[in-house]
């Protein structure tokens, strides 16, 4: 036998089917010919090898063993009675070249795949400009696209995620109301005919903080004071803010909140 | 309006945008019909490709978009931070199995590939090249999975019409019209 003679990466194979594949193509049979045999003789010792190296042999791999030990077996025995009505007229060596051979189809299917043209390996289109250019094709806007409450809550997440409280020392975190969420997210509005929802969160330095001026935000938006829209979907959430914020007249929106709903945060 | 004029229109469109342009999309900035749109596109696609140009005006994921051409890649890559989507070859095997097999259950993808595959599938999933299409009407009702839009722009596909074919297996090989039955033995029950 030789024994060492196909030695290989033994990381390199995806799974039984292509291990086998592999030795079919190695030993040069057709894989409507294969000799079960050699073939399951030289995958016992591949997998013996694979122990060798202290590697786990996957479970598949052992049930593959037994699949081969057990097609093995059948050349060399008479089917039994109780397979022979088991079976039903399907042949389990049949089976397993059917098997391989659709395998091998994807495998091909796998490398055409990989020879294509890859956008960011092989062809490369215009890079977004700035992070503002987001929003695409700007100056054109698309149909609105509605966008849900989950949407909003997507981007809350992302706003949060890089907020998470540092752990250098804890300092008693003081309390922010609303009122004071709706003031922060203001003074974000002034004089602006429309703001990032990024942009909004830039100033908040806690979650906390993201939290409180989110629920304002919410807020002014359940108020009409501010619009918020996204171009695309995927793209960039813009807040609008009505004619009465931008010009900074704001000063009753307080009485219009209703704080007491959030007294308990 | 002049072709030739319509054609540089196109052009410099499709050159600032960053994101391949829908036929619709092209036809509302620059206000013209889908016929001579379409004729301005061809000549523009076949004069990127005649005289030797470093970019090709491409079909991607049912929009054009300007994309430089492969053999330019290493110079053009020097330029460009990006690091390129790296798939491993498990990877791309599953997604071959599920570009042709699409809709397609992780069971099925276990059987063609005898291996467990969830944590590719999970990968691809990530990666936006893949996406849930639904559950199967079968026990357990398995989610199904399909390839995504990202995945034909990654790859340059118009539609998945333009997937290379298969090797056809010869026909006196096997007759594959039983292949699903030996993925899924539920399945083969289920039809009996």
């Amino acid at each position: 036998m030789t024994a060492m003679a196909y030695e290989v990466k033994l990381d390199q194979f995806e799974g039984p089917l292509d291990l086998l594949l592999h030795l079919v193509h190695k030993n040069e049979m057709d894989i409507q010919d294969i000799r079960i045999a050699t073939i399951t003789a030289q995958y016992l010792e591949h997998l013996a090898m694979m122990k060798a190296r202290n590697m786990d042999v996957a479970s598949e791999f052992l049930v593959m063993a037994a699949t081969l030990l057990y097609l093995k077996s059948r050349t060399l025995l008479p089917p039994s009675r109780a397979e022979l009505e088991d079976e039903e007229g399907q042949d389990p060596e049949e089976e397993l070249k059917a098997r391989l051979l659709e395998y091998q189809r994807y495998k091909e299917g796998a490398q055409q795949l990989e020879e294509y043209p890859r956008l960011f390996r092989d062809v490369f289109p215009r890079p977004p400009l700035e992070p503002e250019a987001e929003e695409r094709g700007a100056g054109v806007l698309d149909a609105q696209i509605n966008i849900s409450v989950y949407d909003l809550v997507h981007a809350l997440d992302k706003v949060l995620r890089p907020k998470s409280d540092p752990k250098v020392h804890r300092v008693e975190a003081g309390a922010i109301s609303i009122t004071q969420g709706v003031h922060m997210l203001l003074r974000h509005l002034r004089g602006k005919e429309r703001v990032s929802f990024q942009r909004c969160f830039s100033a908040a330095t806690t979650r906390l903080e993201v939290v409180v001026q989110f629920m304002a935000l919410l807020e002014l938006a359940r108020l009409q004071l501010l619009e918020v829209q996204q171009h695309t979907r995927g793209g960039m959430i813009y807040l609008y803010p009505a004619q009465s914020l931008r010009k900074g007249r704001y000063t009753d929106i307080e009485h219009m909140i209703d704080v007491e709903d959030y007294a308990d945060l | 309006m002049q072709i030739s004029d319509l054609k540089a229109r196109v052009e410099a469109v499709l050159f600032s945008s960053d994101t391949a342009l829908s036929m619709a999309k092209l036809e509302q900035i620059l206000e013209v019909d889908t016929q001579q749109l379409r004729v301005a596109l061809q000549q523009l696609q076949h004069e990127c490709h005649q005289e030797g140009r470093g970019v090709v005006l491409q079909e991607v994921a049912g929009g054009f978009q300007l994309r430089t051409r492969p053999e330019y890649a290493p110079w053009v890559m020097q330029l460009r931070r990006t690091r390129h989507m790296n798939l491993s070859r498990a990877a791309t095997e599953t997604l071959a199995i599920i570009a042709y097999r699409q809709p397609v259950t992780r069971a099925e993808i276990e059987g063609l590939r005898g291996v467990d595959s969830g944590g590719i599938v999970r990968t691809l999933l990530e990666k936006n090249l893949a996406r849930v299409a639904g559950k199967k009407d079968a026990p357990g009702r398995p989610l199904m999975y399909a390839t995504s839009a990202g995945f034909l722009e990654i790859f340059g596909l118009n539609s998945l019409e333009d997937l290379p074919t298969l090797r056809d297996l010869k026909t006196d090989e096997l007759d594959f019209t039983h292949e699903v039955e030996l993925e899924m033995d539920f399945e083969s029950e289920k039809r009996e």
